[in-house]
């Protein structure tokens, strides 16, 4: 703590020309969560990502600035061979890595830092796998990296080549997100000579667009522009995220000024922010669903027929009003309308409460009470569950379905509703990693999924959709893709496994003099292009 | 006066014990996994599963894990966070200055005030001024402070715009920290307007949390300064002509201080329990705010640790105030 | 014929000390004040169900955020506004009244029962019993009682009764050691010895010769438990681990405000009035009932 406080000092020196005007800009980003650490590889949470991999890291490829489509990152160019079983990529030269009081690279990146960067996820044997105690590579895992890495080879000091098990089309898009970004090996090397490894994840050295200089925990994080960065430099000079977990603090603090833009305001008070002159709102819909996945393996809900007149009963839009206040589309896929492949021909099951009623009686289900479970915590895709489910217990009860509300705390609901005999519908729902159609079907409705453990809470596996589903992700031609994913969708909704309940728009508030700020459809806060009037 | 620690010392050691075995054992009935929460909506497979459980050590019998537990404390080693993968005694260092700095303005706040309240109260027993802050007193014992906190909010940060909203000082000053107290640091900064600023944004949290200790203090100063002033010696003091004023200052008041500094060192269980809710409110990065979210990440070590700390802490001051007690008090020390 | 004698005098003697004890009581304004506020609430949440205009649990779902009835926009059927799915203020206020009492009631009870059992006990045998049940008092009251409370609330999972029982375990240590003292002054006095070498068995000394001769400083905590009860249950439903929603409790309602603060006062104003006005009135009366029956504070 002592040296970190001694490095501050230095940089500080820097970091306060800002108090004189006019010379330096400073940004100031009002952050809802604290960063679990700068090393981006161990950690799962966006708020993490958005204060490690964006402003300090870069990813061999990454993902151009508001869509999903994968671009050069550290990587100016890729070749795949014709089997899929091979990437070759072209580093870029002349990349420069930060330096800190304890570290001024001696070599610009380079390939032995792509390999380190992989290597000490994948491999045990790696001394950097457990550089601290109890760490584990969550993302690289679920990615089935180990699984689907053969090897990474150094062609030469400025070619790469990834060899695979088998053809996977997201791959791409895979080592585009945040735990594939690139760390550097000899910065790793100088720490370990000196016996403070733990400073990889505590003061960070990247490549990335914003240089780390103090975080002080749950209070503040400060970087400074990374003058030598490789792509466009910032237009700001400093960084700041100011952490403020509550939502009304954090609009409070935009509108004294304290800060210049923020993350997810409360649906309450968007109308207020629309009024204030002072500020603006950027919106877009967010790579999301929320959904009530019946368990298809248990009567009456195994009959496709009943859980139609179900989805019938719900009434999406009273939702929307009085749970997202507005701010969500209903949806009619288990995909995103922003996200390729969409099917818009797909005719969702209309609100129509007597032909609910009349569709029951037909199947012989009367008197048909059952369970909803309401998550405790609130998500992204879902501002309210409980009231979700007040609302829909209401519902059901105009077709004459009892319902009863269960609430489980979050690590046990997510446990319980993954049981194979599981006693009612859940609502939950999924966040995309990486804009790729498998991310959502593969990952919640593919039979490989269903089973204790498993995302595919529906317990719903139907042969012909995970069929259309695999033979999809070994086909790397994106229209042939999106062919099969809309077939698939129509199987979706043929079965209806889930009542697909919305998809939620995400806003972002902030200061009337912010320009250049781009929203990603993966919800990250980057901040590289942003400026500010004076 | 040695014997009289040392018996107060040993007397603490099975209640420590007690304190870890609760601590350890309460955080391993959570219901709820911190595998799966990691995991989030994704799920986990069953192998995967057991392979984090067993780095993590979940995988050993209750008792082992214990011992375990034991051997790392006795070691000065509370354990990595399950969330942050830091060391839990790192993570507390950081923010605990942050927690003592607002516990300590605002037992100050309730001291200052409190007690000359209190006092005044006593003496013109039954006065306007007695009814009024009394009442004041009862009120603000009444007072859920989370709502109270939010008043002052939408008062003084919404409306009059008189206070910053949250944090511990203005981004805008950057210093190093030397004490980790945002009061101190500002002044040794040497920065203009650095030391107003955080005293600025230390200003409603320190009042929302004093509002329960000053009533405490403010009552208790009150009867005890009643009780003594109905003693003996005091009627004895009374009678032979001293002036009230060295009645109630010296002879009264000495005497009425044994209880109400019992009852200032038993307030930080009241700060602690009150910090919880404040640090919630008001973001304030300290330890209250740690132990919610570590609760509700299921970030076992830190929990366990996070309680212990505490719990020895409270139980530390607790033996100050009770050696201070027996310092003052002689009849204590040799019952 | 000399049991007569005896009962006769002993029913004098109680009706006496009711006198005197509401003598005393009466006196102090601010307790019978908190008493007429105390009977009022317990009125409200006896006749919830006919005083308030609507269910609590009914959604308008045409009047979402309606503003109390004087402010502009308000409407008369929701005299004190509606929430953000358009539930009536007042009526969950209103509701919210028994939630407050029941827990007071549920909590002082297993506490005080518990607490009581503990304590004669610890306090009755003596010995390793009493170093035991005291050390492991100790250790409850080591941890800040909120702290604790919402620990255990996370093992028994988030909801109003195990709020209930969690609270009533970090309460239960105070009466343990109140009736652990209040046992060991009396346990030498010569009316137990009497009582004893009359052949009186162990219960029957602990629960009917000792026990309702330390009931005054019981009844005085047991009050002062009761206010605290309804606010740290509070606190919990504030922080999402009490009572959940839909359910009227005010400290609920108030977690659930929260997003609101800025934009409509009366869901956040409301229910904390409502827990301080009943708060104060049960430590008013508590006051009262202190001075009344510790007899080292009465007046001089």
């Amino acid at each position: 703590m002592k040296i970190l406080t001694r490095s501050l000092i230095a940089a500080s020196a820097l970091a306060m020309v800002s108090a004189v005007p006019a010379l330096a800009k400073t940004f100031v980003y009002c952050s809802e969560a604290s960063p679990e650490g700068f090393d981006p590889a161990p950690y799962t949470a966006g708020g993490t990502f958005d204060a490690s991999a964006h402003p300090i890291f870069n990813r061999l490829v990454q993902f151009k600035k508001g869509t999903t489509e994968v671009v050069p990152g550290l990587a100016e160019s890729w070749e795949v061979s014709a089997d899929g079983l091979e990437y070759t990529f072209k580093l870029r030269q002349g990349v420069k890595w930060h330096s800190n009081e304890k570290f001024t690279p001696s070599r610009d990146f380079n390939a032995d830092d792509v390999i380190f960067s992989f290597d000490r996820q994948g491999n045990t044997g790696n001394p950097w796998n457990q550089y601290i105690a109890g760490i584990t590579y969550e993302y690289y895992n679920s990615m089935e990296m180990p699984s689907l890495i053969k090897e990474v080879v150094k062609v030469d000091d400025h070619t790469v080549k990834f060899v695979l098990t088998r053809p996977e089309a997201p791959f791409l898009a895979n080592i585009a997100m945040p735990f594939a970004s690139i760390v550097s090996k000899e910065y790793a090397d100088t720490l370990e000579a000196a016996g403070t490894k733990e400073d990889f994840n505590n003061l960070p050295i990247g490549t990335g667009p914003f240089k780390f200089v103090a975080y002080q925990k749950d209070a503040v994080i400060r970087y400074a522009k990374n003058a030598d960065y490789w792509g466009e430099a910032p237009k700001i000079d400093d960084l700041i995220f100011a952490i403020t977990p509550d939502a009304a603090v954090r609009l409070q603090k935009l509108k004294a000024g304290e800060c210049h833009l923020m993350p997810y305001p409360a649906p309450a008070d968007l109308e207020a922010i629309r009024a204030d002159s002072t500020l603006k709102l950027d919106e877009q819909p967010g790579l999301n669903v929320a959904y009530l996945a019946y368990n298809t393996t248990v009567a009456p809900f195994d009959n496709p027929k009943v859980r139609k007149a179900l989805n019938m009963a719900i009434n999406k839009d009273a939702i929307i009003d009085a749970v997202f206040q507005g701010a969500g589309q209903a949806a009619k896929n288990p995909i995103p309308p922003t996200m390729w492949s969409y099917n818009d021909a797909v005719q969702d099951d209309a609100y129509d409460p007597e032909a609910a009623k009349a569709a029951l009686e037909a199947e012989g289900v009367k008197d048909l009470s059952m369970k909803v479970w309401a998550m405790p915590v609130q998500r992204p895709y879902m501002p309210n569950a409980r009231r979700t489910a007040e609302l829909m217990q209401e519902d059901f009860a105009k077709i004459g379905v009892k319902v009863e509300i269960v609430s489980y705390e979050w690590g046990e609901y997510l446990k319980k509703s993954t049981e194979v005999g599981r006693d009612g519908a859940v609502i939950l729902g999924w966040t995309g990693d990486n804009g790729d159609p498998d991310n959502f079907m593969g990952v919640l409705l593919s039979c490989a999924a269903t089973g204790e453990g498993g995302a595919n809470r529906a317990q719903w596996c139907n042969e012909d959709f995970s069929a259309l589903l695999s033979k999809a992700k070994q086909t790397t031609d994106v229209a042939e893709r999106t062919k099969l994913y809309e077939e698939a969708q129509m199987i979706f909704k043929d079965q209806a496994p889930w009542a697909t309940i919305a998809h939620s728009t995400q806003f972002v508030p902030m200061s009337a003099k912010v320009s250049g700020f781009t929203m990603s459809p993966l919800g990250d806060f980057t901040f590289e292009s942003v400026d500010i009037a004076e | 006066m040695i014997r009289f620690i040392l018996g107060k010392l040993l007397y603490l050691v099975p209640t420590f014990i007690g304190i870890t075995i609760i601590a350890f054992g309460f955080v391993r009935v959570l219901p709820g996994d911190p595998v799966l929460l990691m995991a989030g909506e994704r799920g986990v497979s069953a192998e995967r599963h057991a392979e984090l459980a067993a780095q993590f050590g979940f995988d050993k019998p209750i008792w082992q894990q214990y011992l375990d537990f034991m051997g790392r404390l006795l070691q000065g080693d509370l354990g990595n966070s399950l969330v942050t993968k830091k060391p839990v005694l790192t993570e507390f260092l950081a923010l605990f200055p942050a927690t003592v700095e607002l516990g300590l303005v605002a037992i100050i706040i309730a001291t200052v005030i409190g007690v000359p309240v209190g006092v005044i109260a006593a003496i013109k027993r039954g006065s306007w001024f007695d009814q009024f802050s009394m009442t004041a007193a009862l009120v603000g014992f009444s007072m859920p402070i989370f709502w109270w906190g939010l008043l002052l909010i939408i008062l003084f940060s919404g409306i009059l715009q008189w206070t910053p909203v949250s944090g511990r000082i203005s981004l805008l000053y950057f210093f190093p920290q030397v004490t980790g107290f945002m009061l101190i640091d500002s002044l040794i900064s040497g920065q203009k307007g650095a030391f107003t600023s955080a005293l600025s944004h230390l200003i409603l949290p320190s009042i929302v949390l004093a509002t329960i200790p000053l009533a405490v203090i403010a009552r208790q100063t009150r009867s005890a300064m009643l009780e003594v002033m109905g003693e003996d010696y005091v009627r004895t003091a009374r009678a032979k002509g001293l002036p009230p004023s060295r009645v109630v200052g010296v002879h009264a008041l000495r005497n009425a201080m044994i209880p109400v500094i019992t009852t200032i060192g038993l307030q930080i269980g009241v700060l602690m329990a009150g910090a919880i809710l404040t640090e919630t409110i008001f973001s304030w990065p300290g330890i209250g705010k740690w132990m919610i979210d570590s609760i509700s990440r299921r970030d076992y070590p830190v929990v366990q640790s996070g309680l212990l700390l505490i719990a020895g802490l409270v139980m530390m001051v607790n033996l100050i105030v009770d050696l201070t007690y027996g310092l003052i008090n002689p009849r204590i020390r040799h019952k | 014929m000399s049991e007569q004698v005896v009962k006769l005098s002993d029913a004098a003697i109680r009706r006496r000390m009711l006198a005197d004890f509401w003598f005393y009581f009466s006196q102090n304004r601010g307790a019978v004040a908190g008493l007429v506020v105390f009977i009022l609430l317990v009125l409200i949440a006896v006749f919830a169900a006919v005083l308030a205009p609507h269910d609590p649990t009914a959604q308008y779902r045409d009047a979402l955020l309606v503003p109390p009835v004087w402010q502009e926009g308000g409407r008369a059927e929701f005299l004190l506004g509606t929430d953000a799915v358009g539930r009536d203020m007042l009526s969950r206020l209103i509701y919210g009244a028994q939630y407050s009492l029941f827990i007071g009631i549920v909590v002082v009870s297993i506490a005080l029962v518990g607490g009581i059992v503990v304590g004669l006990l610890a306090g009755f045998f003596g010995g390793w019993v009493d170093s035991v049940i005291m050390r492991v008092m100790d250790v409850i009251l080591a941890f800040p009682s909120l702290l604790l409370a919402l620990v255990l609330v996370a093992i028994l999972g988030p909801g109003l009764t195990n709020a209930m029982i969690a609270i009533a375990i970090v309460y239960q240590p105070h009466f343990a050691r109140l009736t652990r003292a209040a046992v060991m002054g009396e346990k030498a006095r010569e009316y137990v010895t009497a009582a004893r070498v009359a052949g009186a068995g162990n219960l029957r000394l602990m629960f009917r010769t000792i026990l309702p001769n330390c009931l005054a400083p019981l009844i005085v905590q047991a009050t002062l438990s009761f206010s605290s009860a309804v606010l740290d249950s509070a606190a919990l439903g504030f922080l999402g681990m009490g009572a959940q929603p839909p359910a009227s409790e005010w400290g609920t309602m108030l977690a659930e405000a929260r997003e609101f603060i800025l934009r409509a006062w009366w869901v956040v104003t409301f229910p904390g009035l409502a827990i301080l006005i009943s708060v104060l009135a049960i430590n008013l009366m508590g006051d009262g009932l202190r001075d009344a029956l510790d007899p080292k504070l009465k007046r001089s």
